[in-house]
């Protein structure tokens, strides 16, 4: 067996021949950026189904009537798009592919804490992923719930539950397990010298959302598995005809599935954190300010998980205090977009296209952070829940905030991660159609539910037509961009100019590193001194 | 290795423990038996919260740990026992 010592620096991740070869150098790969990457292109498969999913969807609802689905198919294509999209996605996404990849190298090590739990962590993705996918191809009809698997639903449904039940419980093994190799990771394994705060603000992001996985997952496992005794034993937790309470298990679900819009949003800021100041040319403004703020999201976080529920039949005093709490978030998420735009101010901005990424995602957020106010609020919620606006306030906060940061973060780092650069031309003719086609898609979702549409019906009333109509054409214009953006960024991974080490003169420690990274990332352990901070090594 | 400092637990505290945790075991049963109303939930969670504690504590030689992983595993605890709090602010109130 090769020892780490006897693994020459000059050879890169991607060149590295081990004890295996082939594919089996990838998916026996320890290598914190192999596994990243195995991530990344393991959620481009599922993504590829989940927009092939939303497409029809939408075109579905180009017209009123049946158009290229009736119910049945409808209700179990949003489930499934929605599984795969927030299970698979959205919120392994940043952490799984930048979280693995940059994490150790922004924090100087050698790789995570346990690199073979790391790989552990894709195999249960793996595995989640394929009974997901199984539920859809065999037995008795694909899941019709939503991806939130409410009951009682969940165990009066005849479709195919079980295997898509145990493949979301699955891939929560897999988020807890990289969040504990997070949290480990960041304790014991920062460079000599390099204090909490001296830490970029990424890995921070990357430590708030950790401790978010590692003490709300268990909660949706648990339930799931509850949901699962209740089909098979009917043992009387949620089903009400047996003593058992329904709305007990919408508050277990979002004890977890608030606190993972976090999980996903968190790293997605910690990335933005990072390209608006190298792209801006400055330091970051009130560094310790987004390190509470991310801290604080992640803490009341836990608390506002009730505003899903608001006409679920909770009592008065936990609506009240659910409404309170929520509009609490709002304030540690204006503070950071405060400092993002207090770092463009007199800032020198190189509008390269992870900075267009960067700011569009502020644009979108906001949007969504406002229409999240009017979620938040009692009173206004209950005349729009369950309508297209929760929908599109939905989608421009997690697609939006993930999603525009996600295509961020790949093209910030891309040119260290595969040492070649991209078509910048033909990367920002894709960020155009992308942004135009995000915003044509979900905005006219706000107005169709403030105007009273339901969503998760296949059908609609006539007075929705027009707006229907754009925002279907939307989804033709968004996905141009996508494969646009896709194909620019395949095709430059194996022929685009080999890139310089720091392209960006960025200030973290990644950028001292060759590009693609040696195996072991550093041939010496940086020391930070006393003079060093987290963005003056 | 050898600035670490070896705890050695003797038997009679463990056995102390288990039948400390035995008798909090048949308590959160005999509770349900009482007629509390709503205040049941509240005992069973106070005697599961004394059990997590010994077991922390001593089985998990967190009495033998650093300050700051206590603090850890306190916050973490009061971060549960607030969304329990918050949980029952629907179920006592609906």
């Amino acid at each position: 067996m090769q020892t780490a010592t006897q693994i020459p620096h000059d050879v890169n991740y991607l060149d590295y021949k081990g004890k295996y070869k082939g594919i089996f150098g990838w998916i026996f790969s320890t290598d914190h950026k192999r596994i990243a990457l195995l991530y990344m292109y393991s959620m481009m498969v599922m993504f590829v189904v989940g927009v092939a999913l939303g497409l029809a969807m939408k075109l579905e609802l180009i017209a009123p009537g049946q158009t290229i689905m009736g119910p049945q198919t409808y209700n179990s294509v949003f489930t499934v798009h929605g599984v795969i999209m927030i299970f698979m996605i959205v919120i392994p996404g940043l952490p799984a592919v930048f979280g693995n990849f940059m994490l150790p190298i922004m924090i100087g090590a050698k790789d995570v804490a346990f690199p073979k739990v790391n790989l552990l962590s894709w195999y249960f993705y793996v595995a989640g992923a394929l009974l997901v996918i199984a539920s859809v191809l065999f037995g008795n009809g694909t899941p019709d719930t939503g991806w939130t698997f409410y009951a009682p639903y969940s165990f009066k449904s005849g479709t195919n539950l079980l295997p898509a039940i145990f493949g979301a419980f699955i891939l929560g093994f897999s988020s807890i397990l990289t969040g504990l190799n997070f949290i480990v990771t960041i304790h014991r394994m920062r460079a000599p010298g390099m204090t909490w705060f001296k830490m970029p603000l990424f890995p921070w992001s990357l430590y708030g959302t950790a401790w978010i996985q590692l003490l709300a997952t268990p909660v949706v496992g648990i339930t799931l598995v509850l949901v699962a005794l209740e089909r098979i034993f009917g043992i009387g937790v949620f089903d009400p005809a047996l003593g058992g309470d329904p709305v007990l298990y919408q508050h277990l679900f979002w004890i977890y599935s608030h606190p993972a819009v976090y999980v996903m949003i968190l790293p997605a800021m910690g990335a933005i954190s990072e390209i608006i100041p190298t792209f801006s040319q400055k330091h970051i403004f009130g560094y310790r300010a987004i390190i509470a703020s991310t801290l604080a999201i992640a803490f009341v976080g836990y608390f506002v998980w009730g505003h899903h529920m608001f006409t679920s039949g909770m009592s008065g005093t936990a609506q009240y205090t659910f409404s309170v709490l929520t509009f609490l978030v709002a304030i540690p998420s204006a503070i950071k977009v405060f400092n993002w735009i207090s770092t463009m101010h007199k800032g020198s901005i190189n509008p390269e296209i992870p900075f267009l990424w960067a700011v569009s995602f502020i644009f979108v957020f906001m949007i969504g952070g406002f229409s999240g106010l009017v979620l938040g609020a009692l009173a206004t919620n209950v005349y729009v829940h369950d309508t297209a606006f929760v929908v599109a306030h939905f989608h421009f906060i997690v697609f939006g905030g993930v999603g525009f940061s996600f295509f961020g973060a790949i093209h910030y780092w891309f040119p260290k991660m595969f040492g070649r650069m991209y078509d910048k031309v033909w990367a920002k003719v894709g960020w155009a159609f992308f942004t135009v086609g995000f915003l044509t898609l979900y905005s006219p979702m706000f107005y169709l539910g403030m105007i009273g549409m339901p969503r998760r019906y296949y059908d609609y009333l006539p007075e929705f037509h027009a707006a229907n109509i754009l925002s279907s054409l939307g989804s033709w214009v968004m996905t141009f961009g996508l494969l646009i953006v896709v194909i620019n960024l395949f095709r430059s991974a194996k022929n685009g100019a080999i890139a310089e080490i720091n392209p960006w003169h960025g200030k973290t420690l990644e950028w001292t590193v060759a590009s693609p990274p040696p195996v072991e990332n550093f041939e010496e352990i940086p020391v930070y001194g006393e003079k060093d901070g987290p963005y003056e090594y | 290795m050898e600035k670490e400092k070896h705890h050695i637990v003797p038997y009679k505290t463990y056995f102390y423990i288990l039948i400390s945790l035995l008798v909090l075991t048949f308590m959160s049963i005999g509770i349900t038996k009482i007629n509390l109303g709503g205040y049941s939930v509240l005992g069973a969670l106070i005697f599961s919260t004394i059990k997590s504690v010994l077991v922390l504590y001593w089985f998990m030689h967190l009495k033998f740990d650093q300050p700051f992983l206590r603090f850890m595993v306190g916050f973490v605890t009061l971060v549960f026992l607030a969304v329990i709090f918050i949980t029952f602010l629907d179920y006592y109130y609906r």
